[in-house]
Protein backbone atom coordinates (compact mmCIF):
# COMPACT_ATOMS: atom_id res chain seq x y z
CA UNK A 1 0.00 0.00 0.00
CA UNK A 2 1.15 3.28 -0.92
CA UNK A 3 2.00 6.30 2.16
CA UNK A 4 -0.60 8.69 2.25
CA UNK A 5 0.56 12.59 0.62
CA UNK A 6 3.01 14.45 3.00
CA UNK A 7 0.43 17.48 2.79
CA UNK A 8 -2.60 15.40 3.53
CA UNK A 9 -0.66 13.89 6.77
CA UNK A 10 0.15 17.22 8.17
CA UNK A 11 -3.21 18.62 7.18
CA UNK A 12 -4.56 15.68 9.78
CA UNK A 13 -2.19 16.01 12.13
CA UNK A 14 -3.36 19.92 12.69
CA UNK A 15 -6.70 18.34 14.59
CA UNK A 16 -4.23 16.16 16.88
CA UNK A 17 -2.35 18.72 18.00
CA UNK A 18 -5.80 20.80 18.94
CA UNK A 19 -7.56 18.46 19.94
CA UNK A 20 -5.52 15.62 21.75
CA UNK A 21 -2.16 17.87 23.19
CA UNK A 22 -3.21 21.27 23.64
CA UNK A 23 -2.65 23.63 28.14
CA UNK A 24 -5.83 25.64 28.30
CA UNK A 25 -7.04 23.85 31.21
CA UNK A 26 -15.54 26.01 30.51
CA UNK A 27 -12.85 27.13 27.49
CA UNK A 28 -12.13 23.49 27.38
CA UNK A 29 -15.58 22.16 25.97
CA UNK A 30 -15.86 24.81 23.42
CA UNK A 31 -12.79 24.84 22.04
CA UNK A 32 -13.18 21.04 21.39
CA UNK A 33 -17.01 21.80 20.16
CA UNK A 34 -15.19 24.62 17.75
CA UNK A 35 -12.95 21.71 16.23
CA UNK A 36 -15.61 19.33 15.25
CA UNK A 37 -16.42 21.58 12.27
CA UNK A 38 -12.68 22.62 11.77
CA UNK A 39 -11.49 19.14 11.70
CA UNK A 40 -14.06 18.26 8.86
CA UNK A 41 -12.46 21.49 7.38
CA UNK A 42 -8.91 19.66 7.53
CA UNK A 43 -10.21 16.70 6.06
CA UNK A 44 -11.96 18.34 3.24
CA UNK A 45 -8.16 19.81 2.68
CA UNK A 46 -6.33 16.79 2.90
CA UNK A 47 -9.25 15.01 0.52
CA UNK A 48 -8.50 17.70 -1.93
CA UNK A 49 -5.07 16.72 -1.88
CA UNK A 50 -4.74 12.58 -2.17
CA UNK A 51 -7.61 13.62 -4.82
CA UNK A 52 -5.20 16.39 -7.03
CA UNK A 53 -2.90 13.10 -6.61
CA UNK A 54 -4.98 10.67 -8.16
CA UNK A 55 -5.43 12.94 -10.69
CA UNK A 56 -1.79 13.34 -11.44
CA UNK A 57 -1.39 10.08 -11.41
CA UNK A 58 -3.73 9.09 -13.63
CA UNK A 59 -2.69 11.87 -16.37
CA UNK A 60 0.85 10.65 -16.48
CA UNK B 1 -53.61 5.73 30.83
CA UNK B 2 -52.04 5.79 33.83
CA UNK B 3 -48.65 8.15 33.67
CA UNK B 4 -46.54 4.98 34.06
CA UNK B 5 -47.93 3.69 30.99
CA UNK B 6 -47.59 6.55 28.48
CA UNK B 7 -43.53 6.44 28.27
CA UNK B 8 -43.01 2.61 27.76
CA UNK B 9 -46.51 2.23 25.63
CA UNK B 10 -44.58 4.59 22.89
CA UNK B 11 -41.09 3.94 23.68
CA UNK B 12 -42.47 0.04 22.49
CA UNK B 13 -43.94 1.17 19.69
CA UNK B 14 -41.01 2.93 18.62
CA UNK B 15 -39.01 -0.77 19.16
CA UNK B 16 -41.81 -2.49 17.19
CA UNK B 17 -41.31 0.36 14.08
CA UNK B 18 -37.70 -0.23 14.08
CA UNK B 19 -38.46 -4.15 14.12
CA UNK B 20 -40.96 -3.65 11.56
CA UNK B 21 -38.50 -1.42 8.93
CA UNK B 22 -35.07 -3.80 9.89
CA UNK B 23 -37.31 -7.37 8.77
CA UNK B 24 -39.15 -5.21 5.81
CA UNK B 25 -35.64 -4.41 4.33
CA UNK B 26 -34.20 -7.70 3.96
CA UNK B 27 -37.42 -9.05 2.18
CA UNK B 28 -36.82 -9.92 -1.69
CA UNK B 29 -33.20 -10.86 -1.22
CA UNK B 30 -31.31 -13.99 -0.70
CA UNK B 31 -29.95 -13.93 2.26
CA UNK B 32 -26.47 -15.70 1.67
CA UNK B 33 -23.26 -14.31 4.11
CA UNK B 34 -22.01 -11.63 1.44
CA UNK B 35 -25.59 -10.37 1.75
CA UNK B 36 -25.74 -10.67 5.18
CA UNK B 37 -22.57 -9.43 6.43
CA UNK B 38 -21.68 -7.01 3.79
CA UNK B 39 -24.86 -6.22 1.88
CA UNK B 40 -23.49 -7.18 -1.50
CA UNK B 41 -20.53 -4.26 -1.21
CA UNK B 42 -23.05 -2.03 -2.42
CA UNK B 43 -23.30 1.00 -0.04
CA UNK B 44 -23.25 4.25 -1.25
CA UNK B 45 -21.77 7.31 0.87
CA UNK B 46 -25.41 8.04 2.12
CA UNK B 47 -26.13 4.12 3.52
CA UNK B 48 -22.03 3.78 4.79
CA UNK B 49 -22.80 7.20 6.66
CA UNK B 50 -26.22 6.20 8.24
CA UNK B 51 -24.34 2.48 9.06
CA UNK B 52 -21.01 4.39 10.95
CA UNK B 53 -23.42 7.05 12.39
CA UNK B 54 -25.37 4.52 13.80
CA UNK B 55 -22.84 2.52 15.90
CA UNK B 56 -21.15 6.21 17.04
CA UNK B 57 -24.68 7.18 18.99
CA UNK B 58 -24.88 4.35 21.03
CA UNK B 59 -26.19 4.43 24.66
CA UNK B 60 -22.63 4.77 25.86
CA UNK B 61 -23.17 8.52 24.21
CA UNK B 62 -27.06 8.81 25.18
CA UNK B 63 -26.55 7.47 28.87
CA UNK B 64 -22.84 7.32 29.31
CA UNK B 65 -21.35 10.72 28.22
CA UNK B 66 -24.76 12.90 30.11
CA UNK B 67 -23.52 10.55 33.16
CA UNK B 68 -19.93 10.65 33.35
CA UNK B 69 -20.42 14.81 32.98
CA UNK B 70 -22.47 14.73 35.88
CA UNK B 71 -20.16 12.14 37.98
CA UNK B 72 -16.87 13.02 36.46
CA UNK B 73 -16.38 16.22 35.20
CA UNK B 74 -13.59 17.23 33.14
CA UNK B 75 -12.46 14.04 31.88
CA UNK B 76 -15.82 13.47 30.09
CA UNK B 77 -14.28 15.75 27.20
CA UNK B 78 -12.32 12.74 26.35
CA UNK B 79 -15.57 11.30 24.45
CA UNK B 80 -15.62 14.51 22.32
CA UNK B 81 -11.93 14.50 21.27
CA UNK B 82 -11.98 11.38 20.28
CA UNK B 83 -14.95 10.37 18.28
CA UNK B 84 -13.30 13.45 15.91
CA UNK B 85 -9.99 11.92 15.65
CA UNK B 86 -10.97 8.81 15.31
CA UNK B 87 -12.54 10.02 11.67
CA UNK B 88 -8.80 11.70 10.76
CA UNK B 89 -7.19 8.18 10.87
CA UNK B 90 -10.14 6.26 9.12
CA UNK B 91 -9.18 8.69 6.75
CA UNK B 92 -6.29 7.59 5.73
CA UNK B 93 -6.88 3.58 6.53
CA UNK B 94 -10.21 2.48 5.43
CA UNK B 95 -9.93 2.97 1.66
CA UNK B 96 -6.59 0.87 1.92
CA UNK B 97 -8.89 -1.56 3.95
CA UNK B 98 -11.42 -1.43 1.60
CA UNK B 99 -9.50 -1.79 -1.43
CA UNK B 100 -8.13 -4.81 0.05
CA UNK B 101 -11.48 -6.79 0.88
CA UNK B 102 -12.37 -5.91 -2.84
CA UNK B 103 -9.37 -7.39 -4.15
CA UNK B 104 -9.55 -10.52 -1.70
CA UNK B 105 -13.36 -10.89 -1.06
CA UNK B 106 -12.59 -10.11 2.84
CA UNK B 107 -16.07 -9.94 5.11
CA UNK B 108 -14.28 -9.88 8.51
CA UNK B 109 -11.09 -7.91 10.16
CA UNK B 110 -9.79 -11.58 10.96
CA UNK B 111 -10.27 -12.02 7.42
CA UNK B 112 -7.65 -9.39 6.76
CA UNK B 113 -5.10 -10.70 8.80
CA UNK B 114 -5.60 -14.26 7.49
CA UNK B 115 -5.14 -12.69 4.06
CA UNK B 116 -2.50 -10.26 4.92
CA UNK B 117 0.14 -12.64 7.25
CA UNK B 118 -1.25 -15.80 5.49
CA UNK B 119 -2.01 -17.46 8.92
CA UNK B 120 -4.89 -19.59 10.27
CA UNK B 121 -3.68 -19.27 14.25
CA UNK B 122 -3.44 -15.23 13.67
CA UNK B 123 -6.39 -14.58 12.39
CA UNK B 124 -8.39 -17.38 14.52
CA UNK B 125 -6.32 -15.04 17.76
CA UNK B 126 -7.74 -12.05 15.95
CA UNK B 127 -12.09 -13.66 16.00
CA UNK B 128 -11.48 -14.64 19.65
CA UNK B 129 -9.90 -11.65 20.89
CA UNK B 130 -12.57 -9.67 18.74
CA UNK B 131 -15.79 -11.59 20.35
CA UNK B 132 -14.34 -11.45 23.71
CA UNK B 133 -13.91 -7.92 24.16
CA UNK B 134 -17.12 -7.35 22.04
CA UNK B 135 -19.39 -9.01 24.90
CA UNK B 136 -18.80 -5.89 27.32
CA UNK B 137 -20.02 -3.51 24.34
CA UNK B 138 -22.57 -5.55 23.89
CA UNK B 139 -23.59 -5.19 27.54
CA UNK B 140 -23.20 -1.58 27.60
CA UNK B 141 -25.79 -1.08 25.10
CA UNK B 142 -28.24 -3.94 27.21
CA UNK B 143 -27.50 -2.47 30.35
CA UNK B 144 -28.45 1.06 28.90
CA UNK B 145 -31.71 -0.36 27.65
CA UNK B 146 -32.82 -1.84 30.83
CA UNK B 147 -32.43 1.72 32.54
CA UNK B 148 -34.32 3.57 29.70
CA UNK B 149 -36.94 1.42 30.31
CA UNK B 150 -37.19 0.88 33.83
CA UNK B 151 -36.55 4.85 34.25
CA UNK B 152 -39.34 5.84 31.43
CA UNK B 153 -41.97 3.22 32.87
CA UNK B 154 -41.30 4.86 36.67
CA UNK B 155 -39.63 1.29 37.37
CA UNK B 156 -42.86 -0.32 36.34
CA UNK B 157 -40.72 -2.41 34.32
CA UNK B 158 -38.03 -3.90 35.58
CA UNK B 159 -34.57 -4.07 33.95
CA UNK B 160 -34.18 -7.53 33.35
CA UNK B 161 -37.33 -7.86 31.82
CA UNK B 162 -37.42 -4.92 29.93
CA UNK B 163 -33.53 -6.38 28.30
CA UNK B 164 -35.00 -9.67 27.63
CA UNK B 165 -37.86 -8.36 25.42
CA UNK B 166 -35.83 -5.73 23.19
CA UNK B 167 -33.25 -7.58 22.44
CA UNK B 168 -35.45 -10.76 21.36
CA UNK B 169 -36.61 -8.37 19.00
CA UNK B 170 -33.06 -7.36 18.16
CA UNK B 171 -31.88 -11.04 17.37
CA UNK B 172 -35.04 -11.36 15.04
CA UNK B 173 -34.17 -8.22 13.07
CA UNK B 174 -30.12 -9.63 12.53
CA UNK B 175 -31.39 -13.26 11.55
CA UNK B 176 -33.55 -12.04 8.80
CA UNK B 177 -31.63 -9.19 7.60
CA UNK B 178 -27.97 -8.41 8.71
CA UNK B 179 -26.75 -5.59 7.92
CA UNK B 180 -29.09 -3.87 5.93
CA UNK B 181 -31.24 -3.75 8.50
CA UNK B 182 -28.80 -1.88 10.62
CA UNK B 183 -28.76 0.34 8.23
CA UNK B 184 -32.45 1.14 7.90
CA UNK B 185 -33.37 1.11 11.22
CA UNK B 186 -30.16 3.75 11.97
CA UNK B 187 -32.75 6.12 9.42
CA UNK B 188 -35.49 6.09 12.05
CA UNK B 189 -33.06 5.99 15.45
CA UNK B 190 -30.64 8.84 14.04
CA UNK B 191 -33.87 11.03 12.96
CA UNK B 192 -35.10 10.96 16.87
CA UNK B 193 -31.92 10.93 18.38
CA UNK B 194 -31.19 14.27 16.65
CA UNK B 195 -34.54 15.27 17.87
CA UNK B 196 -34.16 14.33 21.35
CA UNK B 197 -30.47 15.84 21.72
CA UNK B 198 -31.83 18.98 20.30
CA UNK B 199 -34.63 18.90 22.78
CA UNK B 200 -32.80 17.96 25.99
CA UNK B 201 -29.67 19.32 25.46
CA UNK B 202 -30.99 23.31 24.57
CA UNK B 203 -34.14 22.71 26.90
CA UNK B 204 -32.80 21.33 29.85
CA UNK B 205 -30.63 24.07 30.85
CA UNK B 206 -33.48 27.15 29.47
CA UNK B 207 -35.95 25.43 31.69
CA UNK B 208 -33.69 25.54 34.85
CA UNK B 209 -31.43 28.92 34.28
CA UNK B 210 -32.76 30.11 31.50
CA UNK B 211 -29.89 29.23 29.23
CA UNK B 212 -26.28 27.66 28.86
CA UNK B 213 -24.28 30.43 29.71
CA UNK B 214 -26.55 30.60 33.04
CA UNK B 215 -26.11 27.52 33.78
CA UNK B 216 -22.25 27.28 33.76
CA UNK B 217 -22.04 30.20 35.86
CA UNK B 218 -24.23 28.81 38.08
CA UNK B 219 -21.97 25.55 37.98
CA UNK B 220 -18.71 27.56 38.42
CA UNK B 221 -20.31 29.22 41.56
CA UNK B 222 -21.09 25.88 43.32
CA UNK B 223 -18.45 23.54 41.59
CA UNK B 224 -15.41 25.16 39.42
CA UNK B 225 -13.22 22.67 39.60
CA UNK B 226 -15.68 19.51 38.23
CA UNK B 227 -15.06 21.51 34.86
CA UNK B 228 -11.60 20.85 34.25
CA UNK B 229 -9.73 17.62 34.39
CA UNK B 230 -9.27 15.81 36.80
CA UNK B 231 -12.86 17.05 38.06
CA UNK B 232 -14.63 15.02 40.17
CA UNK B 233 -11.62 12.33 40.01
CA UNK B 234 -8.74 11.93 42.18
CA UNK B 235 -6.47 10.32 38.65
CA UNK B 236 -8.27 11.18 35.37
CA UNK B 237 -5.74 13.96 35.19
CA UNK B 238 -4.15 15.61 31.97
CA UNK B 239 -2.11 12.19 30.82
CA UNK B 240 -4.92 9.86 31.29
CA UNK B 241 -7.10 12.54 29.19
CA UNK B 242 -4.17 12.45 26.64
CA UNK B 243 -3.42 8.38 26.29
CA UNK B 244 -6.79 7.90 26.51
CA UNK B 245 -7.81 9.80 23.67
CA UNK B 246 -5.07 8.33 21.99
CA UNK B 247 -5.96 4.36 22.74
CA UNK B 248 -9.69 5.10 21.67
CA UNK B 249 -9.54 6.88 18.29
CA UNK B 250 -6.82 4.52 17.47
CA UNK B 251 -9.30 2.01 18.84
CA UNK B 252 -12.15 2.94 17.04
CA UNK B 253 -11.56 1.29 13.68
CA UNK B 254 -10.46 -1.97 14.72
CA UNK B 255 -13.84 -2.94 16.32
CA UNK B 256 -15.04 -5.70 14.42
CA UNK B 257 -18.18 -4.62 13.04
CA UNK B 258 -16.56 -0.76 12.31
CA UNK B 259 -14.20 -2.75 10.72
CA UNK B 260 -16.23 -5.14 8.83
CA UNK B 261 -18.79 -1.84 7.95
CA UNK B 262 -15.74 -0.60 6.04
CA UNK B 263 -16.54 -3.71 3.09
CA UNK B 264 -20.17 -3.02 2.47
CA UNK B 265 -18.81 0.73 0.76
CA UNK B 266 -18.89 1.27 -3.09
CA UNK B 267 -15.84 2.58 -3.08
CA UNK B 268 -12.71 3.80 -0.89
CA UNK B 269 -13.30 7.09 -2.39
CA UNK B 270 -16.67 6.54 -0.29
CA UNK B 271 -15.24 6.16 2.44
CA UNK B 272 -12.59 9.04 2.37
CA UNK B 273 -15.97 11.63 1.75
CA UNK B 274 -17.85 9.74 4.44
CA UNK B 275 -14.54 10.65 7.07
CA UNK B 276 -14.97 14.46 6.07
CA UNK B 277 -18.57 15.00 7.25
CA UNK B 278 -18.67 12.42 10.22
CA UNK B 279 -17.01 15.07 12.38
CA UNK B 280 -19.86 16.71 11.88
CA UNK B 281 -22.49 14.32 13.39
CA UNK B 282 -20.71 14.37 17.17
CA UNK B 283 -21.62 18.45 17.03
CA UNK B 284 -24.79 16.94 19.32
CA UNK B 285 -22.94 15.15 21.28
CA UNK B 286 -22.00 18.14 23.36
CA UNK B 287 -25.32 19.15 24.00
CA UNK B 288 -25.80 15.83 26.10
CA UNK B 289 -23.07 16.93 28.28
CA UNK B 290 -24.76 19.99 28.87
CA UNK B 291 -28.07 17.63 30.27
CA UNK B 292 -25.45 15.95 32.42
CA UNK B 293 -23.86 19.44 33.89
CA UNK B 294 -27.20 20.49 34.38
CA UNK B 295 -28.28 17.57 36.53
CA UNK B 296 -25.16 18.65 38.77
CA UNK B 297 -27.17 21.54 40.17
CA UNK B 298 -30.75 20.17 39.73
CA UNK B 299 -30.71 16.66 40.76
CA UNK B 300 -27.48 16.71 43.06
CA UNK B 301 -26.61 13.09 45.23
CA UNK B 302 -27.43 10.43 42.46
CA UNK B 303 -25.73 7.21 43.20
CA UNK B 304 -25.88 6.70 39.43
CA UNK B 305 -24.75 9.08 37.02
CA UNK B 306 -25.80 6.91 34.35
CA UNK B 307 -29.58 7.63 35.39
CA UNK B 308 -28.85 11.44 35.12
CA UNK B 309 -29.66 12.45 31.60
CA UNK B 310 -33.48 10.15 32.07
CA UNK B 311 -34.22 11.16 35.17
CA UNK B 312 -33.58 14.54 34.58
CA UNK B 313 -36.35 14.81 31.73
CA UNK B 314 -38.82 12.49 33.35
CA UNK B 315 -38.95 15.85 36.08
CA UNK B 316 -38.58 18.36 33.48
CA UNK B 317 -41.07 16.87 30.13
CA UNK B 318 -44.44 15.67 29.70
CA UNK B 319 -44.79 11.18 29.78
CA UNK B 320 -45.42 11.41 26.13
CA UNK B 321 -42.13 13.74 25.61
CA UNK B 322 -40.00 11.46 27.97
CA UNK B 323 -41.63 8.04 25.92
CA UNK B 324 -39.83 9.37 22.81
CA UNK B 325 -36.62 10.69 24.54
CA UNK B 326 -36.48 6.79 25.68
CA UNK B 327 -37.56 5.44 22.07
CA UNK B 328 -34.44 7.24 20.92
CA UNK B 329 -32.45 6.07 23.39
CA UNK B 330 -34.07 2.67 23.34
CA UNK B 331 -32.93 2.47 19.31
CA UNK B 332 -29.24 3.56 20.42
CA UNK B 333 -28.99 0.39 22.24
CA UNK B 334 -30.70 -2.04 19.62
CA UNK B 335 -29.16 -0.51 16.52
CA UNK B 336 -25.57 -0.66 17.58
CA UNK B 337 -26.24 -4.11 19.62
CA UNK B 338 -27.35 -5.24 16.17
CA UNK B 339 -24.41 -4.96 14.43
CA UNK B 340 -22.39 -6.34 17.30
CA UNK B 341 -23.97 -9.29 17.45
CA UNK B 342 -23.93 -9.41 13.57
CA UNK B 343 -19.97 -9.38 13.50
CA UNK B 344 -19.26 -11.25 16.83
CA UNK B 345 -21.46 -14.38 15.38
CA UNK B 346 -19.93 -13.51 12.27
CA UNK B 347 -16.29 -13.66 13.16
CA UNK B 348 -16.46 -16.91 15.57
CA UNK B 349 -18.70 -19.02 12.99
CA UNK B 350 -16.20 -18.03 10.11
CA UNK B 351 -12.99 -17.35 11.57
CA UNK B 352 -12.31 -19.32 14.65
CA UNK B 353 -14.93 -22.32 14.51
CA UNK B 354 -14.47 -22.98 11.20
CA UNK B 355 -10.93 -22.63 10.51
CA UNK B 356 -10.23 -24.93 14.38
CA UNK B 357 -12.53 -27.65 13.89
CA UNK B 358 -14.40 -28.06 10.89
CA UNK B 359 -12.39 -26.73 7.93
CA UNK B 360 -14.57 -28.32 5.08
CA UNK B 361 -17.71 -25.94 6.66
CA UNK B 362 -19.45 -24.88 3.83
CA UNK B 363 -20.93 -20.95 3.31
CA UNK B 364 -24.13 -22.02 3.92
CA UNK B 365 -23.58 -24.16 7.24
CA UNK B 366 -21.03 -21.06 8.43
CA UNK B 367 -24.32 -19.08 7.79
CA UNK B 368 -26.24 -20.87 10.20
CA UNK B 369 -23.94 -21.32 12.90
CA UNK B 370 -23.59 -17.55 12.94
CA UNK B 371 -27.52 -17.17 13.21
CA UNK B 372 -27.42 -19.57 15.96
CA UNK B 373 -24.48 -17.91 17.54
CA UNK B 374 -26.46 -14.59 17.84
CA UNK B 375 -28.93 -16.33 20.14
CA UNK B 376 -25.40 -17.76 22.46
CA UNK B 377 -23.78 -14.28 22.53
CA UNK B 378 -26.73 -12.24 23.27
CA UNK B 379 -27.36 -14.79 25.67
CA UNK B 380 -23.95 -14.38 27.50
CA UNK B 381 -24.24 -10.38 27.40
CA UNK B 382 -27.48 -10.49 29.23
CA UNK B 383 -25.94 -12.47 31.52
CA UNK B 384 -23.02 -10.07 32.60
CA UNK B 385 -26.06 -7.22 31.97
CA UNK B 386 -28.22 -8.55 34.55
CA UNK B 387 -25.28 -9.71 37.45
CA UNK B 388 -23.02 -6.31 36.79
CA UNK B 389 -22.74 -2.89 38.23
CA UNK B 390 -19.66 -1.39 35.78
CA UNK B 391 -20.75 2.32 34.81
CA UNK B 392 -21.36 2.44 31.29
CA UNK B 393 -18.52 4.46 30.07
CA UNK B 394 -16.13 2.02 32.68
CA UNK B 395 -17.42 -1.17 30.25
CA UNK B 396 -16.29 0.86 26.95
CA UNK B 397 -12.93 2.10 28.39
CA UNK B 398 -12.52 -2.17 29.11
CA UNK B 399 -13.44 -3.18 25.83
CA UNK B 400 -11.23 -0.39 24.30
CA UNK B 401 -8.41 -1.57 26.25
CA UNK B 402 -8.50 -5.01 24.55
CA UNK B 403 -9.70 -3.88 21.04
CA UNK B 404 -7.07 -1.50 20.27
CA UNK B 405 -4.76 -3.41 19.97
CA UNK B 406 -5.65 -4.81 16.70
CA UNK B 407 -4.28 -1.19 15.79
CA UNK B 408 -0.22 -1.93 14.83
CA UNK B 409 -1.04 -5.26 13.32
CA UNK B 410 -3.62 -3.84 11.14
CA UNK B 411 -1.28 -0.60 10.23
CA UNK B 412 1.88 -2.38 10.12
CA UNK B 413 -0.14 -4.81 7.63
CA UNK B 414 -0.92 -1.69 5.28
CA UNK B 415 2.28 -0.02 5.01
CA UNK B 416 5.31 -1.92 6.57
CA UNK B 417 6.73 -4.36 4.37
CA UNK B 418 8.58 -6.34 6.63
CA UNK B 419 6.22 -6.61 9.46
CA UNK B 420 6.16 -10.66 10.17
CA UNK B 421 3.05 -12.91 11.76
CA UNK B 422 5.08 -13.54 14.57
CA UNK B 423 5.65 -9.75 15.55
CA UNK B 424 1.93 -9.35 15.38
CA UNK B 425 1.28 -12.94 17.36
CA UNK B 426 3.24 -11.57 20.03
CA UNK B 427 2.07 -7.83 19.64
CA UNK B 428 -1.32 -8.84 20.05
CA UNK B 429 -1.05 -11.42 22.71
CA UNK B 430 1.77 -9.09 24.50
CA UNK B 431 -0.84 -6.03 24.07
CA UNK B 432 -4.24 -8.22 26.01
CA UNK B 433 -2.13 -9.61 28.39
CA UNK B 434 -0.78 -6.30 29.66
CA UNK B 435 -4.37 -4.73 29.55
CA UNK B 436 -6.18 -7.11 31.25
CA UNK B 437 -3.22 -7.20 34.14
CA UNK B 438 -3.39 -3.91 34.65
CA UNK B 439 -7.25 -3.77 34.28
CA UNK B 440 -8.33 -6.63 36.89
CA UNK B 441 -5.49 -5.50 39.19
CA UNK B 442 -6.96 -2.03 39.55
CA UNK B 443 -3.69 -0.09 38.00
CA UNK B 444 -5.90 1.76 35.70
CA UNK B 445 -4.58 4.38 35.32
CA UNK B 446 -1.06 3.23 35.56
CA UNK B 447 1.44 5.86 36.78
CA UNK B 448 -1.56 8.28 35.39
CA UNK B 449 -1.98 6.86 32.31
CA UNK B 450 -4.81 4.83 30.77
CA UNK B 451 -3.82 1.26 30.82
CA UNK B 452 -4.72 0.30 27.36
CA UNK B 453 -2.71 2.85 26.07
CA UNK B 454 0.19 1.44 28.20
CA UNK B 455 -0.67 -2.24 26.96
CA UNK B 456 -0.78 -0.33 23.44
CA UNK B 457 2.58 0.50 23.56
CA UNK B 458 4.12 -2.48 24.84
CA UNK B 459 2.15 -3.86 21.81
CA UNK B 460 4.19 -1.84 19.22
CA UNK B 461 7.47 -1.89 20.95
CA UNK B 462 6.84 -5.89 21.22
CA UNK B 463 5.52 -6.12 17.10
CA UNK B 464 8.05 -4.22 16.03
CA UNK B 465 11.02 -5.97 17.78
CA UNK B 466 9.43 -9.53 16.92
CA UNK B 467 9.24 -8.68 13.60
CA UNK B 468 12.64 -7.73 12.84
CA UNK B 469 13.99 -10.66 15.17
CA UNK B 470 12.26 -13.33 12.84
CA UNK B 471 12.40 -13.88 9.12
CA UNK B 472 11.04 -11.47 6.46
CA UNK B 473 7.89 -12.92 4.27
CA UNK B 474 5.63 -12.14 1.93
CA UNK B 475 2.87 -9.65 2.10
CA UNK B 476 -0.47 -11.14 1.14
CA UNK B 477 -1.73 -8.14 -0.18
CA UNK B 478 1.20 -8.43 -3.11
CA UNK B 479 -0.86 -11.47 -4.41
CA UNK B 480 -3.13 -11.50 -7.16
CA UNK B 481 -6.57 -11.06 -5.94
CA UNK B 482 -9.68 -13.96 -5.48
CA UNK B 483 -11.93 -11.63 -7.89
CA UNK B 484 -8.81 -11.59 -10.29
CA UNK B 485 -7.92 -15.12 -10.28
CA UNK B 486 -12.02 -16.21 -10.71
CA UNK B 487 -12.07 -13.72 -13.43
CA UNK B 488 -8.97 -15.02 -15.14
CA UNK B 489 -10.29 -18.83 -14.76
CA UNK B 490 -13.53 -17.77 -16.26
CA UNK B 491 -11.70 -15.83 -18.87
CA UNK B 492 -9.55 -19.14 -19.76
CA UNK B 493 -12.59 -21.61 -19.53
Amino acid sequence: MKLPRTGALLLAFVPFIAICFSLWDPFNLFWLIGWIPLTSLCLWGAYRLQDRRAAKGTSE
Amino acid sequence: MKPSLVAPTIIFGIILLGAIIGIYSGRRRTMNLEQWTVAGRGFGVIFVWLLMAGEVYTTFAFLGASGWAYSRGGPTLYIIAYLTLAYVISFFILPEIWEAGRKFALHTESDFFQQRYGSKPLASLVAIVGVIFIIPYLQLQLTGLGIIVEVASLHAISRPLAMLIAFVIVAGFVFSSGIRAVAWVSVLKDSLMLIAAFSIGIGIPYHYFGGIRPMFKALTLTKAAHLTMPGSTSNLGHPWYISTVLLTAFGFYMWPHAFGSTFTAKSGDTLRRNAVIMPLYTITLPLLLFVGFTAILVLPGLKNGDLALLTLVSQSFPPWFLGVVGGAGALTAMVPAAILILSAATLFAKNFFRPVFKPAMKDDDVAKLAKLMVVVITGIALYFAIYSSTTLVGLLLLAYAGIAQFFPGVVCGLYWKRVTTAGVFAGIVAGVGTAMALVFSKHDPFIGLNAGFVALCVNAVVTVAASVLTPAQQDGFNQPGSRAVASAAAIAS
